[in-house]
């Protein structure tokens, strides 16, 4: 075998090792790379509620409060499974709107209210021009995630 | 639509036109970096040569 | 082959070729740009959510491709130099890191101007977002190793190496959003599952696509710049650089 072979299998196979470690090390630091929590993760007491943490899901259609003359806010965030309330007071993001995205920062209180300090917006992958969006719509699902099947 | 419009980019101006001259500069500053890469060697060749004219092998 | 590749790769040849290819692929660049910014600025609608700030995608994904592309390029160009020991091959990899560092800045500045206004932060340590810093950082420890290094050969052999193992970081770019919970939404145009039917609708996905190959040119173009630039420096004490310097 030519030595340039062999330098050839012991770099491809070099990387094709390093690959699969760096692999099996963030598959085990997977739950430490976790951005947000789901409602039924924080609900169940899978993870530690003490301290600060973040909560993402779907803001549920119809939950917006607004309390006027003030920026403070009260919305339910569902992974339609759970719900959790979320009171806020700040500027809310452009994008922060019942039926999407929401990851929320913040702390768990001992009656299940999450008071957050951050609210950031988490939107889908999908862009098109309104009136495209507008001809799909109609095929909405149920209005509240929250009141109708918990 | 009008220019002002154009420009006021529904509120988001200072977002995408900042976008769009950070695209601009990066751009912009890979030619004049590569340009100037090949300046500098020029010089160190001309350099080079006038060291030593007969130039070797 | 690698009598070809010899022939037709030797530093020579490529200073030649290059020098006639750049016009043309800078002139294709500037048309690309061109038809993508009239389309991205003008003929894309706003977007049904986002509005007009939608047009800082097109700037901010064909940077973030780039920025994984041309890594690739760099990892390759540098395994090609740790195997063949092909000289062009290790001053591509060089050529390319402060070209990839520089999209990878733009993605990074631009991703945190459409992070502010939409989601409400300008960075947050989520998995793509810290994965794509991890990238830039790479690229200049890479640059710096390179500049560390007085002797070429040994410069190319530990820069190739660093590229190698961090090649590990490009599938956890692409995969971030889909193995954790991110604020970063999914890929809209290069998932597998989307093939033929991606997340954006034509009118939006055309000019992205147009100011993505106007990107790749574009890098090409200043690529073989730099390229000749390094052939000239390497082969300085050779006598047809010196004819070349002298007419």
């Amino acid at each position: 075998m030519k030595p340039r072979h062999k330098k050839l299998i012991a770099v491809s196979g070099g990387v094709t090792l390093l690959v699969v470690a760096g692999l099996l090390v963030l598959n085990a630091f997977r739950s430490n790379l976790v951005y947000f929590r789901s409602p039924t993760e924080i609900l169940s007491g899978e993870v530690s509620t003490q301290g600060v943490l973040r909560l993402g899901g779907m803001v549920d259609k119809g939950s917006v409060k607004k309390i006027p003359d003030s920026l403070k806010v009260e919305f339910k965030v569902t992974d339609f499974q759970k719900c959790i309330t979320v009171r806020y007071e700040g500027i809310l993001p452009d994008l922060f709107r019942e039926g999407q995205g929401v990851i929320t920062q913040g702390r768990l209180q001992p009656d299940k209210v999450f008071v957050a300090d951050q609210v950031l917006a988490k939107h889908d992958e999908k862009y098109m021009p309104p009136e495209v969006a507008n001809s799909l719509k109609g095929k909405a699902g149920p209005k509240s995630a929250c009141e109708t099947s918990l | 639509m009008n220019w002002s419009e154009f420009f006021a980019m529904g509120g988001y101006a200072l977002y995408v036109w900042g976008s769009y001259a950070a695209a601009a500069i990066v751009l912009l500053l890979n030619v004049v970096a590569a340009r100037r890469r090949e300046q500098s060697v020029r010089r160190e060749l001309q350099n080079l040569q006038t060291l030593n004219p007969s130039d070797s092998e | 082959m690698f009598d070809f590749l010899h022939k037709y790769a030797s530093p020579r040849n490529f200073y030649d070729f290059a020098g006639i290819l750049i016009p043309w692929l800078a002139g294709v660049t500037v048309v690309l740009l061109a038809i993508g910014l009239y389309q991205g600025l003008f003929l894309a609608p706003p977007d049904y959510q986002q509005g007009q700030s939608v047009r800082i995608m097109f700037i901010h994904v064909p940077a973030a491709w780039m920025s994984m592309f041309v890594y690739m390029v760099l990892a390759g160009a540098g395994a090609v130099g740790l195997i063949w020991h092909l000289k062009l091959a290790e001053m591509t990899a060089a050529a390319a890191a402060p070209i990839g560092a520089s999209f990878t800045f733009l993605a990074l500045v631009t991703g945190s101007l459409w992070g502010k206004p939409m989601w409400g932060t300008w960075w947050a340590w989520d998995a793509r977002l810290t994965s794509e810093l991890i990238l830039l950082f790479l690229y200049l420890g890479f640059m710096a190793l390179q500049a560390a290094i007085d002797d070429p050969k040994r410069a190319a052999r530990a820069g190739a190496l660093l590229a190698l193992i961090g090649v590990v970081n490009i599938p956890v770019i692409h995969f971030s959003v889909q193995w954790w919970n991110t604020l970063h939404q999914p890929a809209s145009v290069s998932s597998i599952a989307k093939i033929g039917a991606p997340a954006i609708h034509p009118s939006l996905l055309w000019p992205l696509l147009i100011m993505a190959i106007a990107f790749t040119v574009f890098f090409a173009v200043v690529l073989l710049m730099r390229l000749r630039a390094e052939i000239l420096h390497r082969e300085r004490y050779t006598h047809w650089v010196a004819e070349r310097i002298k007419s």
